[in-house]
């Protein structure tokens, strides 16, 4: 009963800084928004009398003292208004969660082909370190960390685009509407247009997976309770799946959650590479026709997804190992 | 204390040799592309940054291996007909310069804080830490992504072209700071409970001369490992800036920047513009790390690599 209160109380303290983050940011897109964007020039342009530009500033509310316009800036928030982009015309959060759909479904490919791999080339590399297949996938590893995102992507295109014409090099192909949701991976042309930038995205997280599992895996073979398991007879596959593998996951989800910083900035580049219509492309756009309440609403958005991450992180922490939360009470 | 360090460098610098030859062939290729990158200007073909050495009507030449090259282009010409050969000279030096410059400010902020947040801990050490972990959460890309991307829409292209070394530098050395703060408090950490720290203390040295002259000579080799591999970070993340348009401009292009001018070309058959210097970034990179993860091996044996 106490570890369930005190999960609790651990998970709503949690909630409160993740709330208070939250307005942090919303706080800060705001001071981008008043530094560096007029929203009269963009509506009305430089040619307008001052009078009518005075006019105007008040039926906007923009003569406002600003902890005036800081809350209506933060109740709009609330409500999901976070102002209107001004390429597009409409709402800027309607304009990004209708790019959320093409970059989850890029993350989510990459995210399969990362889980797939990663895992056995981890636990081989940590039970036969010796191996040559262990220092190859290794020595490849540093070869995949130091590549640069872009430049993977740029190879895979030149291979099975210009000289193979296997694969498409552009866009998300053909895709179909699931209610708001667009996605490419019911149709064959959809998925095959999101093979190449999924490997690309992959390639850079792939070597980092690796790494962590194959650490995380040696840490916990070197325990007691291994070699427990192994004297009583356990087989091998057991020990490393069932007891070593369930244990090296917890700091793996810790730091794999933490990477979610890297996952957006890397799923940019293969947005631009790929010219993925997803939301780091739309953010690129939004920076070159300097669009700002598009680029600040990308930052919030972006925000929200640390924040969201981050706590999920926390909790799923605690619940795989209950001690972590009384400690950090303490 | 530190009279002792340099032999030890020495004696580092040959199981280096001797127990890693990728590590220490790393260092050659690093070097070589140093001096060529440092002594550009005497031997380049042109000076890629000054437009009017060349001219448009040589533009997308193949390199010379190749049919309908000229023999001027060693490795032919980019979009505007740019010998590509000095380019990538040129734009290896611009490389290497943010690289470097970026590391030394992240050093100038990291190292000083992490000595004194592992000498002091307290409330010092939480602060530090705190800021260094929501900073590392943020990926140093993503942050300087964010600070280039603001630079940009408040003073224009044109702003951030005509700043772009030092700004790409500060932006990627505030965001790597973390890095070395965190190497140098823990070192400090173990530093500081040795006896020859006490001795100090109780013979009177004052809590800087400390720091400075005992527990930073002391702490050198595991910084020397992470700031290699941070200027191997700082490049990719020069790299990754000029080619998402946040970094160099095409008037004075780096490596990242001629890999994206070339990449339009490659679908009309000029690939070299983008895979010449995608192929020295490369190799720069994995020389970097390969001699980071050697180092590591040499000079901080306690920590497995990987």
């Amino acid at each position: 009963m106490r570890g369930v209160v005190a999960g609790l109380s651990f998970a709503a303290r949690r909630l409160g800084q993740a709330a208070l983050v939250m307005l942090a940011i919303l706080v800060i897109a705001f001071a981008v928004r008043a530094a560096l964007g007029d929203p009269l020039r963009e509506i009305m342009g430089e040619a307008v009398p001052e009078a009518e530009r005075a006019a105007l500033r008040h039926k906007l509310g923009l003569d406002a003292p600003w902890p005036v316009q800081l809350a209506r800036y933060l109740g709009g928030a609330v409500q999901g208004d976070l102002g209107t982009s001004t390429i597009y015309k409409r709402p800027t959060l309607a304009v990004i969660l209708a790019k959320f759909p093409a970059s989850f479904e890029l993350v989510l490919g990459a995210s399969l082909i990362v889980l797939l791999l990663s895992v056995p080339a981890g636990i081989y590399c940590a039970v036969r370190p010796r191996a040559l297949g262990a220092r190859l996938v290794l020595a490849l590893s540093v070869l995949g960390i130091s590549i640069p995102v872009f430049l993977t992507g740029i190879f895979l295109i030149t291979v099975f685009s210009v000289w193979l014409g296997w694969l498409p090099a552009f866009g998300r192909g053909e895709t179909i509407s699931l209610g708001p949701w667009e996605t490419g991976l019911l149709t064959p042309d959809g998925l095959k247009h999101l093979i190449l930038p999924a490997l690309t995205l992959s390639s850079i997280m792939l070597p980092l997976f690796i790494r962590l599992v194959r650490g995380a895996m040696l840490d916990e073979l070197g325990h007691d309770y291994v070699r427990t398991a192994r004297a009583k007879g356990a087989s091998p596959l057991r020990v490393w799946l069932s007891h070593a593998l369930r244990n090296a996951l917890l700091p793996l989800a810790a730091v794999g959650g933490l990477q979610v910083g890297t996952l957006i900035a890397y799923t940019l580049l293969t947005e631009t590479v790929f010219q993925w219509p997803g939301m780091g492309f739309l953010f690129l756009e939004a920076v070159t026709r300097a669009d700002i309440p598009l680029i600040t609403t990308y930052l919030v958005f972006v925000g929200v997804l640390f924040v969201v991450t981050n706590t999920l992180v926390d909790v799923v922490s605690l619940m795989l190992d209950p001690r972590i939360g009384l400690e950090g009470r303490g | 204390m530190s009279a002792e360090a340099l032999p030890k460098a020495q004696g580092a610098l040959r199981t280096l040799a001797a127990e890693h030859p990728g590590g220490a062939i790393a260092a050659i290729v690093l070097c070589a592309i140093a001096l060529a990158a440092v002594l550009a200007p005497l031997f380049a073909p042109q000076d890629p940054f000054d437009l009017t050495s060349f001219d448009v009507l040589d533009a997308s030449l193949p390199p010379s291996w190749l049919e309908g090259s000229d023999a001027r282009f060693l490795l032919g010409t980019d979009a505007q007909g740019r010998d590509l050969l000095s380019a990538i000279l040129y734009g290896t030096r611009i490389s290497l310069t943010v690289g470097l410059l970026a590391v030394v400010i992240a050093a100038a902020i990291g190292i000083p804080l992490g000595l004194l947040a592992g000498y002091a801990g307290g409330g010092i050490d939480t602060a530090v830490t705190r800021a260094a972990d929501i900073q590392l959460s943020l990926s140093t890309l993503m942050t300087a992504i964010i600070a280039l991307a603001l630079f940009r829409a408040g003073f224009g292209g044109e702003g951030l072209s005509r700043f772009a070394v030092p700004l790409l530098a500060v932006v990627i050395g505030l965001a790597e700071w973390p890095y070395l703060a965190r190497t140098a408090r823990a070192a400090t950490q173990v530093e500081a409970a040795k006896d020859y720290v006490r001795a100090a203390r109780a013979l009177g040295a004052s809590t800087r001369g400390l720091l400075w002259r005992h527990i930073l000579p002391n702490i050198v080799s595991p910084l020397i490992v992470v700031a290699t591999t941070q200027i191997g970070g700082a490049i990719m993340a020069e790299a990754a800036l000029s080619f998402l348009g946040l970094g160099m401009p095409v008037t004075k292009p780096s490596l990242g920047t001629l890999i994206r001018s070339g990449y339009d070309l490659m679908f009309a058959g000029a690939w070299w513009v983008t895979i010449l210097p995608g192929l020295v970034l490369i190799v720069l990179l994995v020389s970097v790390n390969v001699l980071g993860d050697a180092l590591r091996d040499a000079l901080d044996p306690r920590r497995p690599s990987g």
